[in-house]
């Protein structure tokens, strides 16, 4: 069987050395010691984030916590079609449908959560809800990862919880437009003019 | 023996071992925010005191204190079947030559109690009481400073052998046999410079610089084997084998913890300083600053006439200074070279380091002889 000699890599004097080789390398660091130690923190290449003082700003598709967008007025977006619950693999949200009233122009047509928790300990923050809602009623773009506690209950996230955080631009409402009944745009359906 | 004596030597031990006690917490703090600045980092900038409300960070500088605060309080862990007086003996041990060795360092010039506030003339003795800034005058000067460094060794082999952990042990005798073959070169180094200076004493030297030129332009040679050996004798990277994390965990201080290990810790940013203090006095001219004379600045045309008191202060001003510089430049080879294999670290020492010193010595004869005709 033939073997392969490989020739032993040899050292050039320079390297053999030392000397240029340690002052090659103490001009690499001397110079990034130079660099880091005299130009001012927001300007230099220093990547590190002092923490909790300063936080990096997420970028703009991270899934953080939950939140439900808001109609004008302020109710929720949310029709309690319950097909995030139904999406949901972690099976984390719990949503109890009620009907508006009957003077109501919605009634009849949509209906309201009355009751609307997610579980951010089972939650696994996959973002299914958020694409199967057809309503763009809940969303993942408030930017906060979830707060620590050591309590269990804190991390039943309510109705009022969920409508009490905004999205990462400040914003409770979404880009996207609402058709309210009878407004240009909305598709007409309601109980008298059904499919 | 008058009792100016005593009183003046005993203040120039507590300025020495104030040098040495208030540079190594530095130099911890030091080496972590210089390497991070190296390597794109921020360090420790956090420890903070809170005083009335407002948290004092002085860019981290208090990290050491809660190191230290910390290894006080810290469990002392001696493994069950270890050697107990031995294993308390020898962070002692270890650390004790770190602190003699800066005796023999002078840090000023000659200092006249009675013309304090006069300027002085340029050369000669003068009258009245008169103390050498530098703890002791020892006749055998630099070969003190070699005997005691030697000592260095009982240390580290000490706590290596006594731990009754193979690691340790293995660093143990790494160190041993590290710093007993660079304790060779170590002296052999300098001998050269023993030849130009044509002195032992190390305030000789210095003021041989001062007549003449610093020691690293006649000597460079001398000055980058001498640092190489000094490094090795203070295990520190790239000759820190001994405590190699990567093949024997830490080498022999594995099985210190606490104030222990604090002290194998301190000790080692201790022989940083006295190695800095050796090397500034040996190659950079020491306390001298240049352009300055006894009696002040001597530019040529133009002369600053200074008191006493202030050409001293200067003096021992410009002696800390290159400390701290050469002390940055030692922490700057620190981060620079990722550590030798043993066997390099041999090989460099003998059949490098050695031949080069021996041929140094040669050289300067040589050249000695000719320079005399």
């Amino acid at each position: 069987m033939a073997t392969k000699l490989i020739a032993k890599p040899r050292h050039t004097l320079g390297e053999e050395a030392f000397v240029p080789a340690i002052t090659k390398g103490l001009g690499l660091t001397i110079s990034r010691f130079v660099k880091n130690t005299f130009t001012p923190r927001d300007h230099g290449e220093i990547a590190t984030v002092d923490y909790p003082e300063v936080r990096r700003t997420y970028p703009e598709r991270f899934r953080g916590v939950h939140r439900l967008t808001h109609r004008e007025d302020g109710s929720p977006r949310c029709v309690a079609c319950l097909c995030c619950s139904t999406a949901c693999p972690a099976q984390c949200i719990h949503i109890e449908p009620a009907e508006y009233s009957a003077d109501s122009p919605q009634a009849g047509y949509e209906r309201y959560p009355k009751v609307f928790v997610i579980d951010e300990l089972r939650c696994i923050f996959c973002g299914y809800c958020v694409e199967a809602c057809p309503c763009d009623a809940i969303r993942m773009d408030t930017g906060v990862h979830m707060p620590a506690s050591t309590q269990r209950e804190h991390f039943m996230y309510g109705k009022e919880t969920l409508m009490s955080l905004p999205g990462q631009k400040g914003t409770f409402v979404t880009a996207n437009p609402r058709h309210e009944p009878g407004e240009a745009g909305h598709p007409g359906i309601d109980r008298e003019h059904g499919h | 023996m008058d009792i100016i004596f005593i009183v003046a030597t005993l203040l120039k031990i507590v300025f020495v071992l104030g040098i040495l006690f208030t540079f190594s917490p530095v130099m911890v703090w030091a080496e972590r925010r210089q390497s991070a600045m190296i390597q794109d980092r921020v360090g420790p900038v956090r420890a903070g005191i809170n005083i009335f409300g407002h948290e004092i960070r002085l860019l981290g500088l208090l990290h050491p204190l809660a190191d230290t605060i910390k290894m006080i309080w810290k469990e002392d862990f001696v493994p069950p079947r270890a050697d107990k007086v031995l294993h308390a003996a020898a962070p002692i041990i270890a650390l004790t030559p770190a602190l003699a060795t800066i005796a023999v360092v002078p840090f000023g010039d000659m200092l006249y109690l009675d013309h304090l506030l006069e300027i002085l003339p340029r050369t000669g003795l003068l009258s009245g009481e008169h103390i050498r800034l530098q703890v002791a005058n020892l006749n055998i000067g630099i070969l003190y400073i070699f005997a005691i460094a030697g000592t260095g060794i009982v240390g580290a082999a000490i706590a290596g052998y006594s731990s009754d952990n193979k690691f340790a042990l293995l660093g143990g005798i790494r160190a041993a046999g590290q710093m007993v073959s660079y304790e060779v070169t170590l002296g052999l180094s300098l001998v050269g410079c023993f030849m130009v200076y044509n002195t032992l004493l190390i305030e000789n030297m210095v003021q041989w610089q001062h007549d003449h030129v610093w020691g690293i332009f006649v000597q460079p040679l001398s000055f980058i084997l001498f640092l190489a050996a000094s490094i090795a004798e203070t295990k520190r990277v790239p000759f820190d084998a001994p405590e190699g994390e990567s093949e024997i965990v830490a080498g022999y201080f594995l099985e210190y913890s606490g104030m222990k290990f604090g002290m194998f810790f301190m000790g080692e940013f201790m022989e940083v300083v006295t190695g800095s203090a050796l090397i500034v006095s040996l190659f950079f001219g020491g306390y001298h600053v240049p352009f300055l004379e006894r009696n002040g600045f001597d530019f040529g045309q133009v002369q600053v006439l200074m008191p006493h008191i202030a050409v001293i202060g200067l003096q021992t001003l410009s002696f800390l200074i290159k400390i701290t510089l050469m002390m940055w430049f030692q922490l700057m080879i620190r981060w620079t070279l990722p550590r030798f294999r043993y066997d390099q670290i041999m090989n460099l020492c003998w059949k490098v380091i050695l031949p080069l010193s021996l041929a140094n010595i040669l050289v300067t004869g040589v050249v000695i002889l000719w320079l005399q005709g």
